[in-house]
């Protein structure tokens, strides 16, 4: 009963808070004027701001909420672990680290789109690395390993950027960036990540079989007829090419990946093919609600969106352990 | 028919042979119990039948396609995991998996199969309870009654009655007793010798990687083959149901 309402309300709460993230900002208009602006409006400056800023703005913090929700609960099943999330292979750390040299280098300044195909590239390396690493046999503790090496080695090689930049202003610039954010971004990025995440998107919605039958570990699920390999590989890029194509556009945002599928598993019946989707929901409903809180708490002082995402998520986190807790006692 | 056949099967760990030129057939109606000391590669046949791991030789099941594999064997492994706390009759219904295309809602028939395994298994009004939450034994029945929702010719089970209580022990070999009576067959690996000599039609014993005895109960239970591969002597009379089995001492 309570489940068949679910779904349903998690597209609603996606929707409300769409719409919330379209009127809220500092240009402070009225409802109905940006209302009609948005769908009728002919070049004035309500028109153009949202257009060309709260509408893109929105449309990505869904994207981003649904890529990092779904390769979360894609990962946690794959991996039967519910404390993974999908900076553990690696991805986010690397096309960080992608972004992070096109800052330092100055190549990101060379066109507008040179910082996100960066932090791309970054990404794109690190899942070929991982799945070299990871060998050929589509066993799931090699592939954790290969993700933490590679999660290590972004992060040190990032911090030796940081370390031997001769440019303080590019170093502060880099450290904000890597904050995480959804602020003044434009169609533009919409564009660039979309066609990653689609792909990425597909990708981790044809694992859910996969992901059920692997709830009875990896000799049975084999057993049963499903593809490991294959299956690891979809998770594997498919959380590359959404993740890091998020990374790409937003920066590096933690926790939802972590949070959002474990907040939601208990309204699924724990089933690990079903959390996708109630994820990619519950990630778009939780990306979109911190992108209004940043603009409402501070709204003078662009908090950073990965920051509140990490201040809220981690207690949030730490509540969830002591429920666990409590359960197993 | 045949429903499994193994020829010189050999499984290496890197250069010592797990499983050594192991051959044998199961045909219909059968319940074999696989029997061995442990590290005798028992389960390491199991896997290796079912193309689960590298090895050398022929495996009839191995060489079908993941897909029909599926459908002509299922596979209980010894580890008995259950990654989340799903509902009972969600799990059993993962048995259904090779039959249900991504996205295919389960129809009338697999319904019927999940209860009737459940009914088997004596789990009747244990359907909604998270399977995470049943004891170990609990656990280990509804793997079993997931194993048989996948409806399969021919069932390997590594073990699926250590830690039962003696009812359910007994109740499930019985099952397997009447899933065999409707001409399938069972393959199981088991190490109280008493229940395989009572329950199986017939014993497989292995013995450092090899296939050593492959009989009926009592010309495989023989004194020198408990003594050589075992190492313990038994009492061992004709009951009027079967054989009547009693492991007495260590003989080393």
């Amino acid at each position: 009963m309570t489940r068949r309402i679910f779904m349903p309300g998690l597209v609603a709460l996606v929707l409300v808070l769409f719409a919330l993230s379209l009127l809220i900002g500092p240009a402070g208009f009225g409802l109905g004027d940006s209302l009609r602006a948005l769908i009728g409006g002919q070049g004035d400056a309500v028109t153009l701001v949202m257009r060309e800023i709260r509408l893109p703005r929105a449309i990505l913090a869904v994207m981003v909420g649904v890529s990092l929700g779904l390769s979360g609960a894609a990962l946690q099943g794959y991996l039967r672990n519910p404390l993974a999330e999908p900076g553990l292979i690696g991805v986010s750390g690397s096309a960080a680290l992608g972004a992070v040299i096109a800052l330092q280098t100055g190549f990101a300044a060379l066109f507008a789109l040179a910082l996100p195909l960066a932090a791309l590239i970054g990404a794109l390396i690190a899942v070929m690395l991982i799945l070299l690493l990871a060998g050929p046999r589509g066993g799931s503790i090699t592939l954790i390993l290969a993700g933490i090496a590679i999660s290590a080695l972004a992060g040190a090689l990032t911090s030796l950027a940081l370390n031997l930049s001769p440019n303080p202003f590019a170093v502060s610039e880099t450290v904000f960036w890597m904050l995480g954010s959804l602020s003044d971004r434009s169609f533009v990025h919409v564009w660039i990540a979309l066609p990653f995440m689609a792909v990425g998107w597909l990708l981790l919605s044809l694992t859910g079989r996969g992901l059920e039958a692997l709830t009875l570990g990896e000799d049975a699920a084999q057993a049963m007829g499903i593809d490991l390999r294959l299956l690891r590989l979809s998770v594997v890029l498919g959380t590359a090419a959404s993740v890091g194509a998020a990374t790409a556009v937003a920066g590096a945002i933690g926790f939802v990946g972590l949070v959002v599928p474990h907040i939601l598993r208990p309204f699924v019946g724990a089933r690990p093919g079903r959390l996708l989707w109630a994820s990619a929901l519950g990630g778009a409903a939780m990306v979109l609600a911190a992108d209004i809180a940043v603009r409402l708490v501070l709204p003078d002082r662009d908090l950073k969106l990965g920051v509140l995402m990490a201040i809220v998520g981690a207690p949030l986190f730490l509540h969830l352990i002591y429920k666990t807790r409590r359960a197993m006692a | 028919m045949t429903l499994l056949s193994l020829e010189n099967l050999t499984v290496m760990r890197r250069s010592c042979p797990v499983v050594d030129t192991a051959s044998l057939t199961i045909d219909k109606g059968e319940v074999v119990g696989l029997i061995g000391p442990n590290g005798a590669g028992k389960t390491t046949l199991l896997r290796a039948a079912l193309g689960l791991l590298p090895f050398k030789g022929i495996s009839s099941l191995a060489r079908m396609t993941p897909r029909d594999r599926a459908k002509a064997a299922a596979w209980m492994p010894q580890a008995r995991e259950i990654a989340w706390p799903v509902a009972v009759e969600t799990l059993v219904m993962l048995g259904r998996v090779p039959y249900l295309s991504g996205g295919q809602k389960p129809g009338e028939a697999d319904h019927d199969a999940v209860r009737r395994a459940i009914a088997d298994m004596g789990l009747t009004g244990f359907e909604e309870r998270a399977a995470t939450d049943l004891s170990g034994g609990e656990q280990a029945r509804v793997l079993i009654a997931r194993t048989l929702a996948q409806d399969c010719p021919l069932i390997l089970a590594d073990e699926p009655i250590a830690g039962l209580d003696p009812g359910h022990q007994i109740a499930t070999l019985n099952l397997f007793r009447s899933i065999a009576a409707q001409g399938k067959s069972v393959l199981v690996s088991l190490h109280d010798l008493g229940l395989a000599a009572r329950h199986c039609t017939r014993l497989i014993l292995m013995h450092q990687g090899r296939i050593v005895a492959d009989g009926a109960p009592a010309p495989v239970l023989t004194p020198d083959n408990l003594h050589d591969v075992f190492g313990i002597s038994a009492h061992v009379q004709d009951g009027p149901d079967g054989m009547i089995f009693q492991p007495l001492e260590v003989m080393r």
